[in-house]
């Protein structure tokens, strides 16, 4: 689809709905919080109550992607925002980073999963490890919207266990044969570049950049998903693809190049998690208050002060380890594993504040009048991807114990 | 172009709005401030797409102590060159069309822009305080600006039932409403560069007010819908003369 066609679609979902959410600050955690980080905040949630809260029930009740947003995405600086300008990224810190992605989660995940993706891990693995040229010929492309771009590194029968993926590359003069399959690739099939995942003949494994036209890659959609509806995901498939080795990102070797990029992006979810929880909360507070049974606001009854209670005690803590892990960020110090332990502990949170929220609203919860159905299916996947709930604990169990429960 | 933005700071539209005990002044506890979004929406953003194609400098001037830099920063953000601050509490509309006027008497600008009104006063004062010290020409809630030459400018003005189009020569004050532009979200670049642009504080000029705020009063609270059967008309006439006082 091209751009006019898409912006032309977007009309059809318009809702006359207004996005009333307020940020919530209980602790006044802003005070921890520098100008830039609030201003890049606000911006986005500016941009995400213009673009995205009008039309994004309606696509994702159509389960389809809104992709004039990767532009908008682009124009407001979501993507690859650590990354220096000079490469067509923002410059910014990682509570930057973080608070951009909370404000696109805020509006959907399926959203913040386009912009992490393209940043984390697209521009993060070629600024990173790529060469000099690999850098100018992607970067600013990426960061402009103008080039899409996913990450190829799970496969059908290799998720929780990367290191065990099959999909290789074989050397043939000043190219490599890429053959293999990746599955649940975020954007694939509008992707421009793939970053792909793959091992060489020792069993190395290595990035690789893959383009779109390359004979024998194709990238078909998975349908009939229940969760991210507004984010497209597929498959990669690599049949004797003939890729040249300039294309091989130089830097890396080994499991540590895609869980490095992991490890990015895995910070912008616990951030986002906070964003889908802040909304949840925000709107069943101001359903509480509005609703009336019992010739009284439901917010006035115990049971429903107790979910709302609870609900901001969590996200509050969830604010503050997402704000340390920024400060550890910003000083190259935070650990995967500490990452780990806030993805784990703030999806969690996100998508069991999503289940009170959706109780506290009662039917109408089940409705696209509220956002809280659609959050918790996309945090269905969000739990999921980027390493699942059971795997982040195992992550932490390793690391306190100096023991690997994973095999 | 020598372009010039006059910004102010408002409480935040969903503020819930109350005053001190005397109800003289605002209590500003728990309020969010923003920039007027006449100022930021329609101003701001008219000027920096005058710059954008003419070229030239887009200024911001604004009253107010340090703690609404991050009003002015925004300003910055969303494309602004660079940015004045008048560094005294505003607190009238002639205060702040003096103070501001004072400073523009010492340079020199093409178009100055207010918007056409600050959401809390709605006073709509300050632009034509400001052109009458200047003795410059003003012209209130434009919904349009062309600038056909550096020197000359075609604006149009709603009016009720059509619209009113005037010929301008530079400089002149202009205040800004609805449809001259499109609101603008600063965007990560822009946040990163306003950090360097310059941000001058500027001190006051001697002020004694010539207004004081005696009292405020809230409106009313909403009361509730009354529903009345259908059938029974003559309630509904009777509450409307009696308790409405409509008919």
């Amino acid at each position: 689809m091209n751009a006019s066609t898409a912006e032309i679609e977007k009309d059809l979902f318009i809702s006359n709905k207004v996005d009333l959410f307020a940020g919530h600050d209980y602790y006044k955690i802003d005070d921890l919080l520098d100008e830039e980080h609030k201003m890049a905040r606000d911006a986005v949630r500016d941009w995400v109550k213009k673009e995205v809260s009008p039309i994004i029930e309606g696509y994702a009740q159509a389960a389809k992607c809104p992709v004039h947003l990767f532009k908008g995405l682009a124009n407001v600086g979501a993507f690859g925002p650590t990354i220096p300008t000079a490469y067509g990224g923002g410059g910014m810190d990682e509570i930057s980073y973080g608070l951009i992605m909370q404000e696109l989660e805020r509006g959907d995940s399926g959203i913040r999963s386009m912009a992490s993706v393209q940043g984390s891990l697209v521009m993060y693995p070629i600024y990173k490890f790529g060469s000099e040229e690999q850098r100018r010929k992607y970067l600013p492309g990426l960061g402009s919207g103008d080039l899409i771009g996913c990450f190829g590194l799970t496969e059908p029968d290799h998720g929780s266990n990367p290191s065990g993926m099959l999909t290789k590359i074989v050397e043939d003069g000043d190219d490599v044969i890429l053959n293999g399959s990746k599955m649940w690739i975020t954007n694939s099939p509008l992707a421009d570049i793939a970053v792909v995942w793959a091992k060489d003949e020792k069993g190395i494994i290595k990035g690789i950049i893959v383009e779109k036209g390359m004979p024998g890659f194709s990238a078909p959609e998975i349908k009939g998903k229940w969760s991210l509806r507004a984010s497209i995901t597929g498959e990669l498939v690599f049949e004797n693809v003939r890729v040249p080795k300039a294309n091989i990102l130089p830097n890396v070797q080994g499991l540590k190049g895609p869980l490095s990029c992991l490890s990015k992006a895995r910070y912008g979810i616990a951030w986002g998690a906070i964003g889908a929880a802040l909304d949840c909360y925000d709107s069943a507070l101001r359903y509480s208050i509005e609703r009336e049974q019992f010739g009284r606001p439901i917010g006035g009854f115990q049971l429903t002060q107790k979910k709302l209670a609870e609900m901001i005690t969590e996200i509050t803590k969830a604010q503050l380890l997402a704000w340390r892990l920024g400060t550890l960020a910003n000083k190259g110090e935070a650990s995967p594993a500490q990452i780990s332990m806030a993805k784990r502990n703030n999806v969690n949170m996100a998508i069991e504040i999503a289940r009170e929220a959706r109780q506290i609203h009662g039917g109408m919860g089940i409705t696209s009048e509220y956002s809280i159905m659609r959050h918790i299916m996309n945090l269905e996947s969000v739990i999921t991807y980027e390493g699942t709930h059971d795997i982040h604990l195992l992550i932490t169990g390793m690391d306190i114990t100096g023991i690997n429960a994973f095999q | 172009m020598k372009l010039l933005v006059c910004i102010s700071k408002t409480p935040d539209t969903t503020a819930k709005i109350a005053f001190n005990g005397e109800n003289t002044k605002l209590e500003t506890a728990g309020i969010t401030f923003i920039m007027n979004p006449y100022d930021e929406w329609y101003a701001l953003v008219k000027a920096i797409e005058i710059q954008e194609k003419w070229g030239g400098s887009v200024s911001v001037l604004h009253v107010g102590p340090s703690e609404n830099d991050a009003i002015i920063r925004k300003a910055l953000a969303i494309g602004a060159t660079d940015a004045h601050r008048i560094d005294t509490e505003a607190v009238s509309a002639d205060q702040v069309a003096f103070q501001m006027a004072s400073f523009i008497q010492q340079h020199a600008f093409d178009i100055i822009f207010t918007g056409k009104e600050t959401i809390d006063y709605n006073g709509a004062e300050v632009g034509g305080r400001m052109a009458a010290q200047l003795n410059l020409p003003f012209i209130s809630f434009a919904s349009h600006l062309d600038i056909v030459t550096e020197n000359e400018a075609i604006v149009k003005r709603d009016m009720e039932g059509g619209t009113e189009t005037i010929q301008v020569n530079t400089p002149f004050v202009i205040s800004a409403a609805k449809g001259m532009a499109e609101q603008r979200i600063p965007n990560m670049k822009g946040i990163m560069t306003a950090k360097s642009k310059p941000l001058n504080v500027v001190t006051p000029q001697e002020y004694s007010p010539k207004i004081s705020i005696v009292s405020h009063e809230l409106p009313p609270a909403k009361k509730a819908v009354q529903y009345i059967d259908p059938e029974n008309m003559a309630e509904l006439a009777r509450l409307l003369r009696e308790e409405a006082k409509v008919i």
